[in-house]
């Protein structure tokens, strides 16, 4: 995981729940690759089109509440999206992008000081996030250890694999 | 720890103490929880991949994973098809014998719920978001995604962080007409979308106690509408009741001590409280239901169904109002009930009679209309009254049609009527 993410940003409004983000006619999609392009089709229809890896969301207030829908950061990964900043998130959507190794960063304020198509530069473990055009800047509280482990890691599969992995060397059962 | 010293517990708290084996957990600390019962639905289609991904090769304690499928039963499109096929696949590999399959199929948390899956005491999670009306049995029940749930299934545990509690202290008798759905929804309107983020929400109180559980699997459901990490209610005899032939494994009933610090407390009476409706877009977007009545809000679609609200109770009441009536000219009434057995039951008591003879649709129990991907899917500006707990845009098919969630009985009335009406003007 990059100790620094810089990305070009779109910007999204408070309560973009995840049937905005994917609705439920994608729900039996599996492939990332195909859900990728009709995420955000209600909340905010140019991204699927025109995102690049490495892009930066940013959202007011309680982003990615309602269903617990992986697919709707699954389409996120897929695209490449650098990491999702929000003044605050939902918790099954928070849990399942740092699950996927997406970094995931609530940011009080920070919605307040972004327009589509700025630069975001996030500083992770410093805890800042500046606005490259505008100077302007928020502080975030740390990421629990817990969850830095699991991003390092790359997300929860690989953390895992590699705890099973170490049993399985030691001679434990899984 | 020293701080959370001193000072009583909370339900939740001691639930994750148990848990994760400790003496006590604090707020706002992360612990790994044992997991006493997994629940997958079609999203578990998505573990499989992981789980293989992690090199697991077999599932932790397959007597404690049930899967439910029911968002698209029978399959319903060619995508629902593969989705039913893989979870069947993996569950015959890893040898998981509780699933519930088309024909014996219910809404996944009904399912938990009338077979005793989870207990007082227990830490359960669900990949659905409403896992949280479990917490009405005294539990810690809360919404997972499948790659989590894939590091549950080999691991038979997680990260959960400790969350504070609110309490939601209930007093009052319900007055005709007026029913915990109501209630939810005026808790909804105090607390918010955001105010319950992360945290677990206890209700408590008189009112509270003298539910009956479907009423208060009703309430802990749309904790998930407040962003909570569960709903809960404290074990009681009520409980016990309803699990002592059922319960599928040993409980360690548990309460909030008198000291135990919550973040918040929020007081209702419900004495005089009229019938509530949760107004587009958003659930918190509450209003007195006789207030949006006299607008002469017209519908073309009504749904009794889902998670919510479509045990036995509630289409018995639905059905009392139905006898002898007509669904209005131009209006669709879809009734779901919530399982197979609740079908059977109504069945036998004549409620699918009524709901026909009045010319509503009686379905198959599934989540049917409740998430706009199966049936009943709605166009661009209808208008439907529904007993679900969602109407974010799009949640029923098109993004500008409106939805109006109610209770039950306010969903009969406005099926009879045509547009949203008071069930209490009804007899
Ligand atoms: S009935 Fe609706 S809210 Fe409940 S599990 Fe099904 S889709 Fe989700």
């Amino acid at each position: 995981m990059q100790e620094i993410i810089e990305g070009r940003v779109w910007t999204l409004g408070r309560d973009v729940d995840t049937d905005q983000i994917i609705s439920g006619k994608y729900l039996t999609i599996i492939d990332p690759n195909e859900l990728k392009k009709h995420v955000f089709e209600i909340a905010l229809p140019a991204f699927a089109k025109e995102a690049r890896a490495g892009d930066i969301l940013v959202a007011d207030e309680n982003f990615g509440s309602g269903s617990s829908r992986e697919h709707a950061p699954q389409a996120m990964r897929a695209i490449g999206v650098g990491a999702v900043v929000a003044d605050s998130f939902a918790r099954i959507f928070y849990r399942n992008a740092i699950n996927l190794g997406i970094p995931t960063i609530e940011a009080r304020g920070v919605r307040a000081i972004f327009e589509t198509g700025d630069t975001a530069r996030i500083e992770l473990r410093a805890g800042v996030v500046r606005n490259v055009r505008t100077g302007a800047s928020v502080e975030f509280p740390p990421i629990p250890h817990h969850l830095l482990e699991l991003l390092e890691a790359g997300g929860l599969v690989e953390k895992v694999r590699a705890e099973l992995a170490a049993r399985k060397a030691a001679g434990a059962s899984p | 720890m020293s701080e959370g010293n001193g000072h009583g517990q909370t339900l939740a708290e001691k639930i994750l103490a148990r848990a994760s084996g400790q003496e006590r957990v604090v707020p706002g600390e992360i612990v790994e929880g044992r997991v006493d019962l997994a629940m997958m639905h079609e999203q578990g289609a998505q573990t499989v991949a992981p789980f293989h991904q992690m090199g697991a090769e077999r599932v932790w304690d397959p007597d404690r994973v049930v899967i439910a499928i029911d968002h698209w039963v029978p399959a319903s499109t060619e995508g629902a098809a593969v989705l039913h096929r893989i979870l069947r696949k993996f569950a015959a590999e890893t040898h998981l014998p509780h699933f519930y399959d088309v024909g014996n199929h219910g809404i996944c948390h009904q399912i938990l719920a009338e077979n005793g899956w989870v207990v007082p005491g227990d830490l359960a999670v669900g990949t659905d978001s409403h896992t949280n009306m479990l917490g009405a049995m005294g539990a810690v029940a809360a919404g997972i995604g499948p790659t989590e749930m894939a590091a549950v299934l080999a691991l038979g545990r997680l990260w959960l962080k400790v969350p504070p509690s609110i309490s939601v202290e209930v007093r009052g008798q319900f007055g005709r007409g007026v029913t915990a759905k109501d209630l939810v929804l005026r808790v909804l309107g105090e607390v918010r979308t955001t105010g319950a983020t992360y945290k677990a929400v206890e209700f408590s109180g008189p009112t509270i106690g003298r539910m009956s559980m479907p009423e208060r699997f009703t309430i802990c459901n749309m904790t998930t509408e407040m962003g909570a990490k569960t709903g809960m209610v404290a074990p009681d005899q009520t409980t016990f009741d309803y699990l002592a032939p059922i319960a599928k494994h040993a409980m360690h009933p548990m309460r909030s001590d008198p000291d135990a610090r919550y973040e918040r407390t929020v007081e209702i009476d419900v004495e005089g409280m009229p019938p509530m409706v949760a107004c587009p877009y958003s659930p918190d977007n509450v209003r007195p239901l006789p207030d949006v009545v006299k607008e002469h809000v017209r519908v073309d679609q009504v749904f009794l169904g889902s998670c919510t609200n479509a045990r036995i109770e509630d289409l018995r009441e639905g059905a009392a109002l139905m006898k002898g009536e007509k669904v209005a000219p131009g209006v669709r009434f879809i009734v779901s009930p919530a399982s197979t057995k609740i079908y059977q039951q109504c069945l036998a008591e004549g409620i699918i009679e009524t709901f026909t003879e009045a010319g509503a649709v009686f379905t198959n129990s599934s989540c049917s209309a409740c998430f706009g991907g199966n049936m009943g899917i709605l166009a661009p500006d209808e208008v439907c009254a529904s007993s679900s707990n969602r109407n974010f845009p799009g949640r029923m098919g098109a993004k500008e049609a409106r939805i109006y969630l109610m209770s039950p009985a306010a969903v009969v009335a406005t099926a009879i009527r045509g547009e949203i009406s008071d069930p209490r003007e009804m007899q």
